[in-house]
């Protein structure tokens, strides 16, 4: 296997090179835009066989996305932060046209104030659209997601997101295990799909009007496929760990095995967060890490049971919801313990937004706030904010 | 269109037909041309395949208008057509850039001080033609056989080609139903609605009007436009004959 160094842009394009989509529609968005343009550059050097769309919009990208696979073809795109506010009254129609495609995204801030650097309140807030959604830690992740997206978005008739955090991954370079094209294209295999535009002989016609009489059995169906996608990403995440050594579950345990504490977090805070566990294990504090990979669907069982021993929680979300209730993560999270016998101790801390750096020292200093909670028993402030002057 | 001819579990179409949103047709047939495009280079097709988007005015002078400009420079081998009744009749007679002036729409009211649409109407068809596509058309149900001929032309060049059609709304624009096709025939006649074609950036009238019709003969027949025969408003009725005299001389110049 082939080692490169690539920032997350590259290591995306790179997948989408290797996967070679029927069709690509794409609008270039900061911190995007390279992804858009090295296909482009794959495309003029006659390196893909895709036919690149140049739309003149987001909305327009994915409307093409959508005409292109219901088509029957294999299709790709790519966006950030407004780019994927714009498609968002499309991504409703790809996943209830149960239409497989996958968006590589680039997590970046929403406006209002304009600001193009990370957080994670683009991506969650299409949270509801019916997408699967695959967060990434750094490149290598997100290269081995988009891969599988593949598979389990053809295999679960939704479409899916992976997402890697704006500028900290997206132009950040790191060495990156590679597999070949071939292998790439052996493990995704050929798109087949029961039905399509440009089947001969079959006039299908796609996205009917629906009405009292039908409408609500499909949304139940289209849930149905969301509550069967876990047990689908499991098992392509096994092939793909067969090949690359690279397993991937729903989430990754960084020393939580013994731990009394979690932290939780996703994106490429788990990294800094995998430093900062280390040294508050050096304190004596026995800390553990839960990193988020996929959050739609949300694996509420399986979290549930890997934090069984766990006596107090910190949630690291890198957006907020404007519930007043805490971040998207704390606030599902939270739901899903309800049923448990035993509820452990939840606080909320909500950093980063708008690219607001955080550091291993932020990170040890909830460790030891958490660890404090979980002695006395009281939590003073549910909801806090990391780096924030107030 | 997906409201009369789709009632799942229903379909009225014996082709392939896709309907995604409101605003985007022309983007979602590029996405299927595109796959048509990928999937014959690869060999997996071989057919000639035509594809015809729709929409109404509003999803394409409005709030189509981005989309469809797009796909329209972009070249893809699509024939797009548009039916104008020149006013929003999904949600039912709200005013759209394709409504003409004066006209009473229920966002545009004819009321005390306001006689109806107070701006003329966008020039859709002279703004596809300022694409450089290689088919550009206007027709009308009336002249049907020039409608015919139109989309088989259309059909037949490769390349974005666009056809508008007046499409006349007995409830939009107030005339008993049995009217319809005498109005749209005035509107031809009145040179509100020429009939014209633009090839490879020529423009041709398909059909010379024969007889002398005023704007004030067309819109007496229509509802939408009572108002404009009391008091002042009566203005508003020259002001209509002239930006059409001012728009026939300049396609007659244009074609000559």
């Amino acid at each position: 296997m082939p080692i490169k160094a690539l920032t997350g842009n590259e290591a995306m394009a790179e997948a989408m090179r290797q996967i070679n989509p029927d069709v690509v529609a794409a609008y270039p968005i900061t911190p995007a835009t390279e992804v858009v343009q090295l296909f482009a550059q794959f495309v003029a050097d006659g390196k893909v066989d895709t036919e690149f769309v140049a739309v003149e919009s987001e909305h327009s990208a994915l409307s093409a996305c959508i005409g292109a696979a219901a088509a029957g073809g294999r299709v790709m795109t790519s966006t950030a932060s407004q780019g994927l506010a714009l498609m968002h009254e499309m991504l409703y129609i790809a996943s209830g046209l149960r239409l497989p495609m996958v968006i590589c995204e680039v997590n970046r801030s929403m406006s209002a104030p304009i600001n193009i650097h990370c957080d994670h309140s683009d991506t969650m807030g299409s949270r509801e659209s019916g997408w699967i959604q695959i967060f990434s830690e750094d490149s290598q992740e997100a290269y081995d997601s988009v891969i599988q997206a593949i598979r389990i978005s053809e295999q679960a008739f939704l479409p899916c997101m992976v997402s890697l955090d704006g500028f900290i991954i997206s132009h950040c370079m790191q060495g990156i295990n590679e597999l070949t094209d071939t292998e790439v294209q052996e493990f995704i295999g050929e798109h087949k799909t029961p039905y399509s535009l440009l089947m001969d002989g079959h006039p299908f016609t796609i996205g009917a009007l629906d009405l009292q009489d039908y409408f609500f059995e499909h949304k139940r169906a289209q849930i149905e496929a969301m509550e069967n996608v876990l047990p689908i990403i499991k098992s392509v995440g096994k092939e793909f760990s067969k090949r690359t050594k690279r397993g991937y579950g729903f989430f990754e345990e960084y020393m939580l095995g013994d731990a009394d504490i979690c932290l939780i977090a996703l994106g490429s805070c788990a990294g800094t967060a995998k430093v900062a566990i280390q040294e508050l294990r050096d304190k004596g504090i026995k800390a553990g890490l839960l990193k988020l990979r996929v959050m739609r669907p949300f694996p509420y069982k399986e979290i549930v049971s890997a934090l069984f021993n766990i006596k107090a929680i910190a949630v690291l979300d890198r957006s907020t919801s404007m519930s007043t209730m805490g971040g998207p993560v704390f606030i599902e999270l939270r739901s899903a313990l309800y049923d448990n016998p035993v509820h452990p101790l939840m606080v909320n801390y909500i950093y980063g937004l708008g690219g607001r750096d955080i550091f291993p020292r932020d990170i040890v200093e909830v460790g030891q706030k958490l660890e404090n909670i979980k002695r006395t028993g009281k939590i003073e402030k549910m909801i806090d904010y990391i780096g924030v002057r107030e | 269109m997906e409201v009369v001819s789709t009632i799942f579990p229903y379909t009225a179409w014996n082709v392939p037909y896709i309907h995604s949103a409101f605003e985007n047709s022309a983007a979602t047939i590029s996405g299927v041309e595109a796959a048509y495009k990928a999937f014959k280079k690869k060999g997996k097709i071989k057919k000639k395949l035509n594809f015809i988007a729709f929409g109404g005015d509003g999803g394409t002078y409005d709030i189509g208008f981005q989309s469809l400009s797009g796909a329209m420079e972009r070249g893809h081998d699509i024939l797009y057509v548009c039916y104008d009744n020149e006013v929003y009749m999904n949600t039912g007679i709200q005013r759209s850039s394709a409504t003409p002036m004066g006209a009473h729409t229920t966002t545009s009211p004819a009321g005390r001080v306001i006689p109806g649409k107070t701006q003329f109407r966008k020039d859709l068809t002279e703004i596809m033609t300022a694409h450089d596509i290689p088919y550009v058309a206007q027709a009308a149900p009336s002249h049907w056989l020039d409608l015919t001929r139109k989309v088989e032309k259309a059909l037949s060049i490769k390349g974005p080609t666009f056809i508008n059609i007046l499409s006349p709304c007995p409830l939009g624009w107030r005339y008993p139903p049995s009217q319809t096709i005498e109005i749209s025939k005035l509107a031809v006649e009145s040179r509100f609605w020429p009939l014209y074609e633009v090839e490879n950036g020529k423009h041709k009238l398909t059909y010379k009007p024969k007889k002398e019709v005023s704007m004030e003969d067309w819109m007496k027949l229509q509802g939408r436009f009572r108002h404009l025969f009391t008091g002042k408003n009566k203005n508003v009725i020259k002001d209509c004959q002239k930006q059409v005299d001012r728009k026939w001389e300049k396609l007659w110049t244009l074609q000559s």
